[in-house]
């Protein structure tokens, strides 16, 4: 027979118990899983990650909608096995709600299949490859950055219709990133007129470009030069120091704030597109760069704006959820649906691929109180990864390759 | 016809800049036997030191100096503390070095973080010679002169100097040597240092060229290895000559089948190892 105290405060407990269960769900912290570069090669731009994340975070006082944010930091050294462990840890140990990262994209396509199992949303910081968000669109991705091409549509379309060049040789880091955002300028650069007259794959780890620059062919009007990492350094001094004079057009990673720090007027009047510059002039983009130079002491770039969009998507779905978390459909359409009026970036919507729709500018690093800078001469406004083609018809064509040769067909 | 006087230049240039770089290995292999590993390593370590230097206003020819005796330094303390109780046990001595490498990037990143950095030249030596019509970067033809001139002083130390006969009678046969006299403990430190000096002012001599970033260990290794199995192990003359046939097939090589980029510093390598085990200058070891 039970006694009534025993059913009492077996009744007080559950409802103790039940009040503490229900505030963990509401009010405990949301875990970010932050996966980045610390060590070797790749490090210094995970560095610039975590900047632009925990300036993110500290923006917002370690606060979204109403839950602390928790964030565990795991350091992948830019290898897909480290990446694929780590991200395991996060998922499985600590249970975290979101990922945000990784930095390279051999790196998000080695945990690809793993994260459509486990079904947790990420938040892309800086991978720009084309197919995640287009050949094979993953459900629980979302990107902050561009794709490799989405800049360097609009940068042929400059090319060719505002500058008048004509022909240009096209010299592009070996490997995937390289071959899709030459792919991406060579295509609307040919469909406004202009011919690609050369084009020179560099091995990633190329010591010397001296034999490739003296091949380029003298009656270019330009040369766009698309490089990652510090390659843009390498190629940048020794193209000045062969006494090459034809104008250099870049990818956005080119001349990267990251990068262009440190380099010399061998970088002055290279003419680039990206979805960003630390030159953009707006109250909400100079208050950026403001307060990342007060904290870090240098421009952002692409690391540290991508790392910081991500975690200002993350608020975006947040809010839209009202800090729940616990029905993941529901969180991970909100990252789908992610709107921001005001952004250093400009206007960010998401397309349904999972892919911002933004501003595209098109810089030229210039000279300013003593220091290089993307000067932002024009801006394409909301330029989709699809540029104006429509996204049936691009997805069905041949992929942006080493080997493609498309473009020019609608002259 | 231009195209094959240019890229001729260019793989004079690449070749002695691969000269600088693989002398110090190829030293310290043939006195010692021992792999250094840690030679790309030493080759990053210099070129940042020299970087510092410069960015602490020093000029360029100081920062070659720094460059060179910091590492010098380093690789003395390195075979005094680690490599000389390790004597005769060569797998060990190579899985050292290989973690001294490690160290060594880590620390890199570590004290420079890992932003590329371009190395200033002297001024100078930028621009350009033009003769014909040809034009063509000053900087690489001194790297070019450098080398020449650093394999002439390599060859008098050890083929005219006394201390140079001692290492050469150390390298044919280390134990009747030293039945001989000659105190060998004393020649390894001697030997280590002057091959890791090398390699730092190498470091800051190609730092125009390459710039200087965190992988540039991983990268300029190989090259040592290329072009030191290529010319024959141990033989000063056969990394000269090795570093020139890399240097021009490498230029060539890119210029003329780009689809072999990958593999063009290696092929000559497994054929020449196929055809002739020992390198093309190599002794068979004793």
């Amino acid at each position: 027979m039970l006694r009534p105290g025993g059913i009492l405060s077996a009744l007080v407990l559950s409802a103790v118990l039940g009040t503490v269960g229900a505030q963990a769900q509401d009010n405990g912290p949301i875990k970010v899983g932050f996966l980045t570069v610390k060590s070797g090669a790749l490090a210094a731009g995970g560095r610039q990650m975590e900047e632009g994340l925990k300036l993110c975070v500290d923006q917002h006082d370690g606060k979204m909608a109403g839950r602390k944010i928790d964030v565990i930091t795991a350091d992948t050294a830019g290898q897909p096995a480290v990446t694929k462990t780590k991200t395991q840890e996060l998922v499985e140990r600590d249970n975290v709600d979101v990922l945000i990262g990784p930095l390279a994209a051999f790196e998000a396509l080695a945990i690809d299949d793993y994260i459509r199992k486990v079904k947790v949303p990420i938040i892309s910081p800086s991978a720009a490859a084309e197919d995640l968000t287009q050949r094979k669109p993953n459900p629980w991705f979302v990107r902050a950055v561009g794709t490799s091409a989405q800049a360097h549509h609009p940068l042929g379309e400059y090319a060719a219709k505002d500058l008048g060049y004509k022909k240009i040789a096209i010299i592009a880091d070996d490997f995937a990133f390289g071959h899709e955002i030459a792919s991406g300028f060579q295509r609307v650069f040919k469909d406004n007129g202009g011919e690609i007259v050369q084009k020179l794959w560099p091995p990633l780890n190329t010591a010397d470009y001296g034999s490739y620059i003296t091949q380029i062919d003298p009656d270019v009007d330009a040369v766009f030069a698309a490089f990652a990492g510090g390659n843009g350094i390498k190629f940048l001094g020794q193209y000045r120091n062969y006494g090459m004079t034809k104008p250099v057009l870049g990818s956005m990673t080119t001349v990267d704030e990251g990068i262009l720090k440190n380099m010399g007027d061998e970088a002055l009047g290279v003419i680039s597109a990206g979805w960003y510059s630390a030159g953009i002039d707006t109250p909400t983009n100079q208050a950026f760069v403001k307060a990342v130079r007060k904290a870090y002491g240098s421009d952002p770039g692409y690391y540290t704006v991508g790392a910081y969009m991500a975690c200002q998507f993350l608020n975006n779905a947040l809010e839209q959820v009202h800090g729940d978390v616990s029905d993941k459909q529901a969180f991970m359409k909100a990252l789908r649906n992610v709107n921001i009026d005001k952004s250093p970036y400009g206007p960010v919507k998401i397309d349904d691929y999972g892919q911002p729709i933004m501003d595209i500018e098109i810089r030229k690093v210039e000279k300013k109180d003593g220091r290089l800078q993307n000067t932002v001469i024009k801006t394409y406004p909301a330029v989709s990864q699809f540029w104006t083609y429509d996204p049936k018809k691009f997805l069905a064509g041949p992929v942006y390759s080493r080997d493609y040769d498309g473009g020019g067909e609608k002259k | 016809m231009n195209f094959w006087v240019i890229q001729g230049l260019n793989g004079l240039a690449f070749g002695s800049l691969l000269f600088i770089l693989a002398a110090g290995f190829s030293l310290i292999f043939g006195l010692m036997r021992v792999a250094n590993l840690a030679h790309g390593a030493f080759f990053m370590l210099g070129a940042y030191v020299g970087l510092s230097a410069i960015d602490n206003g020093m000029n360029f020819w100081v920062a070659i100096l720094i460059g060179g005796l910091t590492v010098c330094v380093l690789g003395g303390v390195m075979e005094g503390l680690i490599l000389r109780r390790l004597a005769g046990q060569p797998l060990a001595q190579v899985l050292v070095t290989l973690g001294i490498a490690f160290i060594i990037a880590d620390g890199c990143l570590w004290l420079w973080s890992g932003d590329p950095r371009p190395l200033p030249m002297p001024s100078e030596l930028q621009g350009v010679l033009r003769f014909g019509g040809l034009i063509f970067p000053k900087y690489r033809l001194f790297v070019v002169v450098v080398a020449v001139c650093l394999a002439g002083a390599l060859w008098l130390l050890l083929e005219r100097s006394r201390v140079g006969a001692m290492i050469r009678a150390g390298v044919d046969d280390m134990e009747m040597a030293r039945v001989m006299g000659i105190r060998t403990s004393l020649l390894f430190p001697l030997v280590f240092c002057l091959g890791s000096a090398l390699a730092g002012a190498g470091g800051v001599l190609a730092g125009p060229i390459l710039s200087v970033y965190p992988s540039m260990d991983t990268d300029m290794l190989p090259m040592a290895l290329v072009v030191v199995i290529l010319g024959g192990v141990g033989s000063l003359g056969g990394a000269f000559v090795g570093a020139l046939v890399i240097g021009f097939i490498y230029s060539y090589g890119q210029a003329l089948v780009p689809d072999l980029a990958y593999v063009i510093l290696f092929l000559p390598m497994v054929l020449v190892l196929t055809i002739r085990p020992t390198g093309l200058f190599g002794r068979r070891l004793v």
